[in-house]
């Protein structure tokens, strides 16, 4: 292999993997599947895949409730899941791993939970420019109901967070600071312990959206020391309708309920009714139990490939991405931060990238193309949207070989 | 000649040159002086959006058709070959266009034996091969059967 001078011994643990996955075993158009859209959802390996269908052929029954061994064994994989997430981002306690269906009801969770008690007029909430619209619409409710005021940092052309323009934003009215640790659009990593120390100065919780964070790097929450740490299981190859919301347990105690119903109580009557304790509180209804136990499947194994190994293979592969990418002709790269996970935007000549979408899918290249749900940022730009290519642990440098290749015969469709 | 399925089937079967050139250089871009009709589409898909003008006189015919927006080559070249079909036809007979290239891109009954002759149309039968792709052919072609029923919603694709 012509890469092989580039990886170590590690990494190449990490680019052995991709027998693991079963659905990057199979032709599209004719050609071999390349997988560049790990970003919008991840591929699942078989380890995932089999322990949910274990699940449902052996373990289902409700979580906590029943006596009966099922629901004994229902409990225990999807409380040993809770246990494996907790470890997976160094949690202190499990107390402070509440699961969600996603990114997304994380996110609306600490909205209307943590932040709409307590906003008024004159209160701020402050984001930044690059947010997916998971982390700004949650917001703008939140504001629309409460009369708060929204604020928005600012980015630079090569997709950084402008930090001193952050942290002069940040005032004695601001009640949160809602960041991403990886721009899902620009793939930026954004510092976030240095954020959060800056924020801690002037007594601001942070929320991270670690949507793009947790597949390509490993996360350590009491490291980062944020308040809050949203994630999904799809983009870390687990299940969808999984995520998890990581809170300071301080916090979550003092949040009232977010969802009524059964499981995040102790006690009901028509009187009035007593909570239950964390994380069940937040917990209402009979969750996705089989997914939460893939989601763990995914935590594992993860961090039996190590999530340093990970990265480091991710890096390698980013570089030689954007080094090739860069040497195309006719390319406008969009998302040029120095720090950058394995995501590429991109615009190649005057071709709409719907249209790239198209040639590179009968290709068998699979990209997104689109506003990647970060509107902003494509306005920021100056761009409908773009043509982006994400990276994960299974992809390797053939893939990018074949996406440069793609993209010299959209070149010759559209001369 | 109409290739089987998606596997075989090169992609320059959508990408025809006559779709790359209404795309690269629409044909009746901008806005009209006089507009009796307009609607607007949006395929929030991908982002196409465009507004189509058209100018209908008193005895129903469209003396004039224009568009403008952005989109991809595919919404682009429809939008161009929409205007350059539909300018000297009655409403009624616009309308015919849209049941028969609506019916044929989106249910893939066959360009043969149509009650219409399709002409420079034909080229958009490519998109019959790209499930993905058939909305943004269709935009324009909603938008006119909006903007022909004075509809004040934008179309949508979805």
């Amino acid at each position: 292999m012509t890469h092989a001078s580039r990886i170590t011994e590690a990494q190449s643990v990490v680019a052995a993997c991709r027998a693991d996955f079963p659905a990057l075993d199979q032709d599209v158009s004719g050609h071999r599947l390349v997988y560049l859209d790990s970003a919008a959802s991840a591929q699942q390996p078989s380890v995932v895949i089999d322990a949910i269908a274990y699940y449902e052929r052996h373990d289902h029954a409700n979580v906590h409730r029943g006596v009966h061994t099922l629901s004994h064994r229902a409990t225990d994989a999807y409380e040993g899941a809770r246990e494996t997430l907790r470890a997976f981002i160094n949690a202190a306690s499990t107390s402070e791993v509440v699961f969600t269906s996603g990114t997304t009801e994380s996110i609306n969770l600490v909205a209307q939970s943590f932040c709409r008690p307590k906003l008024g007029p004159g209160d701020k909430i402050l984001i930044t420019h690059l947010e997916h619209h998971a982390n700004i619409v949650p917001w703008q409710l939140v504001c629309e109901q409460t009369g708060a005021e929204l604020l928005v940092a600012p980015i630079n052309d090569r997709g950084e967070v402008e930090l001193e323009a952050l942290y002069a934003l940040m005032d004695e009215s601001v009640r949160l600071l809602a960041i991403a640790h990886v721009s899902n659009a620009l793939g930026t990593i954004i510092p976030i312990k240095e954020i959060t120390a800056e924020a801690h100065a002037r007594e601001i919780p942070v929320l991270v959206d670690g949507a793009q964070g947790v597949p390509h790097m490993p996360v350590d929450v009491q490291d980062l020391d944020c308040d809050f740490y949203a994630f999904s299981g799809h983009k870390m190859f687990g299940p969808t309708g999984t995520g998890v919301l990581y809170g300071r347990e301080a916090l979550l105690e003092a949040m009232p309920p977010y969802k009524g119903g059964g499981d995040m109580i102790l006690e009901v009557s028509f009187s009035g009714t007593t909570f239950n304790e964390l994380p069940y509180k937040f917990e209402a209804g009979t969750p996705n139990i089989s997914g939460v136990v893939g989601f763990g499947a995914a935590a594992r194994y993860l961090e039996d490939l190590g999530m340093h190994n990970v990265e480091a293979w991710e890096h390698e592969l980013s570089q030689y991405m954007t080094e090739q990418l860069s040497a195309v002709e006719g390319i406008r790269l969009i998302g040029t931060a120095a720090h950058k996970a394995g995501v590429q935007s991109f615009l190649l000549g005057d071709i709409h990238p719907h249209d790239l979408g198209t040639i590179l899918d009968h290709q068998g290249v699979a990209i997104r193309t689109g506003h990647h749900c970060a509107m902003p940022v494509m306005e920021f730009f100056g761009v409908p949207g773009t043509a982006r290519a994400s990276l994960a642990l299974y992809n390797n440098f053939d893939d990018i070989d074949r996406l440069i290749a793609a993209l010299g015969k959209a070149r010759e469709i559209f001369a | 000649m109409m290739a089987g399925s998606i596997q075989t089937d090169d992609v320059r079967e959508l990408y025809r040159d006559l779709i790359l050139d209404h795309a690269r250089h629409p044909r009746h871009f901008g806005k009209l002086g006089h507009v009796t009709h307009t609607a607007e589409g949006i395929n929030p898909l991908c982002g196409d959006k465009l507004r189509l003008y058209l100018d209908v006189d008193a005895n129903e015919t469209i003396t004039d058709a224009a568009f403008e927006g952005s989109g991809c080559a595919i919404s682009v070249a429809s939008a161009s070959l929409l205007t350059d079909t539909v300018i000297g036809l009655r409403a009624s007979e616009a309308m015919t266009f849209f049941d028969a290239v609506t019916a044929q891109l989106a249910r893939g009954d066959s360009l043969e034996g149509s009650e219409v002759e399709l002409g420079k149309l034909r080229a958009l039968a490519g998109v019959r091969d790209f499930p993905t792709r058939v909305k943004c052919a269709t935009l324009a072609w909603h938008a006119l059967k909006s903007a022909l029923r004075l509809d004040t919603a934008p179309a949508s694709t979805e």
